[in-house]
């Protein structure tokens, strides 16, 4: 099982090609441009699975550990496929003290998923993210673009609901 | 004037000390013996290692100025700095930085593989601590005991990250980083895969920087015991040239002291059948590997050379280099060299099963395990070597077994695969290999005698060196590398073609052996390596021979068992092959 996740030459080789293309394009010191590799990475493959992580690697002369330290130092970063909504529980300090471990409770029980799992549904990736500069809102809650300001537990269920709505008239 | 300029003057505890600009507190507080307690921080220029961190903050000094705590190893001092280090603010700061570290720490001293050994512990009884105010959650990460050389249990880490420098930065392998951040941050492997899944070569070299027990060797010396105590078998043991040199400071003699005798009396008193020297199976890798290299010469084979005694640099080139997998010489180690022979030479001419031989060896090395373990070295169910012990888990069996090692008397090892020459003597050290190789080829080439046998110019500390020797009307072009980030330039400059050697010697650790993974820690202290190394030079003077052909039970082996250097007898016990692998 270890020796599929790492290997390479699983991944769909035109994405890698224009993966390649990009890194070619980049000028300077490729290796200090890892986290705009990492992005572009994860734009053509939805996340980052650790076989395109070691890939990464491989193409600009780093260590597997050096780049899966930088992936998992940055929320987002993916390891795992995310759903079709990102739900970002800001754990910032003034979010914390406003309650925000138990937005960030109900979410997880309401979509019966994990931090970084995505629901089953294929619908939601939760996270937990550092301060994102919007205290006076505290709690935040963003799903992909759009953010939610002082939110309480009991908004949780019409938030999601709102999303779940979205998915099914499309 | 210019050099005026770059002075500065700062004031640390009453005394007034100048130093260069770009000084931090702590070294100018060395400068005039004012001691600083350190963790994380470790600067040794000898080996190239610079840990600048600067996260355990037990080093705090307080800069009156400012009435505020600073971390002496990172702060640079400046113009009219006034520094306490020993005011009240400055003591209880660094305790509680210390208290911080411990509150989420196992505490398990007394049963931990670092007791008396731990620089952690060493703080907290150096700074008086006698009880810890703060409790921080434990973490609880699996112990990883996958991989035959290393242990790693990430709950006694401290984040000191010294393992990660010296892995990525002087050994240039890259094992392992902080992953994730904050409370969550640990020092693992790529995608926590398990050791053995990665590319680590086991030099161990984390190992002897960790100053917890978050790194340590895997503990083989309860299959040593069980061997020992099982009577069906036939325990043999073989010790290599840098433990002789290291283990008396394991028992409070000063580095570089030569313990020979005693180490073959501790062997036997523990109960070992037939105690015998890799010193010899160095010899005969040299024989070999002179061969080998004569071939290569005069049939336009590839050349370098590299030598191929140090797994964890075998392991390094297989990952990281697999398309120059035809320049290592074929030849197994001196320690497979030993265990095939006493599987076999040994074995029958005493008329014993080699089934029935346990045979360990007692290793400067960590890498040793693993080499111990590779399939190439396994065949027919046989293994060469079927346990490693290192220096230090040598010292805990006499410990164990209450020998008193300052009162042994010395014994020799036994016959057959006992005797050695000073050539072998040096290859604990790095240029050592090398040296004794050219005694040979030297000899084998043109078949005079040679008069000088010390090669000055391949011995030292630097981390690349080259020498050229003439032999007859050839010259030899010789490369030689210690740490994996040296051998690193070395093969690409010879990948990318921009020099040239012959002949190739790499070691993987600081120094080569004499500074292996499993050798007593030297706590920072490089001097002590250097010691072991004039021991080793010291001893292969004291020797009547000095040239590895001269040995005269490996001619005798080749009259009664192998034939000739290079025979078919000889590559199928006495050589090996290599396989490229996954960089991870
Ligand atoms: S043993 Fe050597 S290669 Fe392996 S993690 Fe430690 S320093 Fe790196
Ligand atoms: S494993 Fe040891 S050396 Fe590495 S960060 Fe942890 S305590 Fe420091
Ligand atoms: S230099 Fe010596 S001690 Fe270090 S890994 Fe190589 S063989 Fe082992
Ligand atoms: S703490 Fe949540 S936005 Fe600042
Ligand atoms: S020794 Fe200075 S911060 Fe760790």
């Amino acid at each position: 099982m270890r020796k599929e996740i790492l290997d390479i030459s699983q991944l769909d080789k035109s994405l890698l090609h224009e993966l390649d293309a990009y890194i070619d394009s980049l000028k300077g010191d490729k290796q200090e441009q890892l986290i705009h590799v990492l992005h572009r990475a994860q734009e053509l493959f939805g996340h980052l699975p650790y076989n395109v992580q070691l890939y990464v690697a491989h193409a600009l002369k780093l260590s597997g550990a050096k780049v899966n330290g930088v992936v998992t130092f940055y929320s987002f970063f993916n390891e795992e496929p995310t759903g079709k909504y990102t739900i970002s529980v800001c754990m910032g300090t003034a979010c914390f003290v406003k309650g925000a471990d138990k937005v960030l409770e109900r979410i997880l029980k309401l979509t019966k998923t994990k931090k970084n799992e995505m629901s089953e549904d294929g619908l939601f990736t939760i996270k937990d993210v550092r301060c994102i500069g919007a205290c006076g809102l505290a709690p935040i809650v963003t799903v992909n673009d759009k953010v939610y300001g002082k939110v309480k537990v009991n908004e949780v269920d019409g938030i999601l609901e709102k999303y779940r709505g979205d998915h099914h008239e499309n | 004037m210019k050099l005026i300029e770059k002075m500065i003057t700062c004031n640390i505890n009453g005394l007034k000390v100048d130093v260069e600009k770009g000084t931090t507190i702590l070294q100018a507080a060395e400068k005039v013996g004012i001691h600083i307690p350190t963790l994380c921080h470790l600067d040794l220029h000898d080996i190239g290692i610079a840990n600048q961190s600067a996260n355990c903050r037990v080093c705090m000094v307080e800069d009156e100025a400012r009435g505020a705590l600073v971390p002496s190893c990172a702060e640079l001092v400046s113009e009219g700095m006034k520094i306490q280090t020993d005011s009240m603010k400055a003591v209880m700061g660094r305790r509680t930085s210390l208290e911080l570290l411990l509150s989420n720490h196992p505490q398990d001293c007394l049963t931990c593989v670092k007791n008396l050994d731990c620089e952690l512990q060493s703080l907290a009884h150096e700074m008086n601590i006698k009880e810890i105010r703060y409790h921080g959650e434990k973490m609880s990460h699996p112990k990883d005991l996958t991989s035959k050389g290393i242990m790693k249990d990430s709950n006694k880490c401290i984040m000191c990250r010294r393992c990660v420098t010296m892995c990525d930065e002087v050994q240039t392998v890259g094992i392992l980083s902080p992953l994730k951040r904050g409370f969550d941050v640990v020092v693992a492997t790529a995608f926590h895969l398990d050791l053995g899944e990665t590319s680590c070569t086991y030099c161990g070299q984390c190992v002897s920087v960790c100053p917890t027990a978050a790194l340590a060797e895997m503990n083989d010396t309860p299959k040593i015991w069980r061997a020992l105590n099982n009577k069906e078998k036939h325990v043999i043991v073989q010790v290599a040239p840098a433990v002789r040199v290291a283990i008396g400071e394991e028992f409070g003699y000063k580095a570089g002291e030569i313990k020979t005798g005693q180490v073959v009396s501790a062997l036997k008193r523990l109960g070992f059948d037939s105690v015998f020297d890799t010193n010899f199976g160095a010899d005969l890798t040299i024989i070999e590997e002179a061969t080998e290299l004569v071939h290569r010469i005069e049939q336009g084979g590839t050349l370098p050379m590299l030598t191929s005694c140090c797994p964890a640099w075998v392991q390094f080139i297989e990952h990281q280099f697999p398309e120059l997998l035809d320049i290592p010489s074929s030849c197994k180690s001196p320690q497979q060299m030993v265990g095939a022979l006493s599987k076999s030479y040994y074995a029958e001419k005493h008329g014993i099963d080699p089934k029935d031989i346990v045979m360990v060896s007692v290793m400067p090395c960590v890498a040793k395990k693993a080499e111990a373990a590779r399939e190439e070295l396994n065949k027919d169910g046989l293994a060469d070597v079927d346990y490693v012990m290192t220096t230090r888990e040598f010292s805990r069996m006499i410990k164990e077994a209450a020998i008193d090692f300052k009162k042994l008397p010395e014994s020799p090892f036994d016959i057959l695969l006992g005797e050695a020459t000073g050539a072998a003597a040096i290859f604990g050290t790095t240029g050592g290999v090398i040296e004794a190789a050219t005694r040979t080829a030297y000899e084998m080439i043109t078949g005079k005698e040679l008069k000088e046998v010390d090669f000055k110019q391949m011995r030292g500390f630097e981390g690349v060196r080259e020498a050229t020797v003439k032999i007859g009307d050839m010259s030899l072009k010789i490369g030689i590398a210690h740490e994996l980030g040296n051998a690193r330039k070395l093969l690409e400059a010879i990948r990318d073609g921009r020099n040239h050697f012959d002949v190739i010697e790499i070691m993987a650790c600081p120094g080569g052996c004499i500074g292996g993974g499993g050798q007593p820690y030297h706590h920072g202290d490089i001097n002590v390596l250097k010691k072991r190394q004039k021991a080793l030079y010291d001893l292969d003077k004291s020797l009547p021979k000095r040239k590895s052909h001269e040995n005269e039970m490996v001619l005798k082996l080749y009259d009664d068992f192998l034939t000739k250097p290079g025979s078919s007898k000889a590559h199928e016990l006495l050589h090996t092959t290599y396989s490229a692998k996954q960089r991870i």
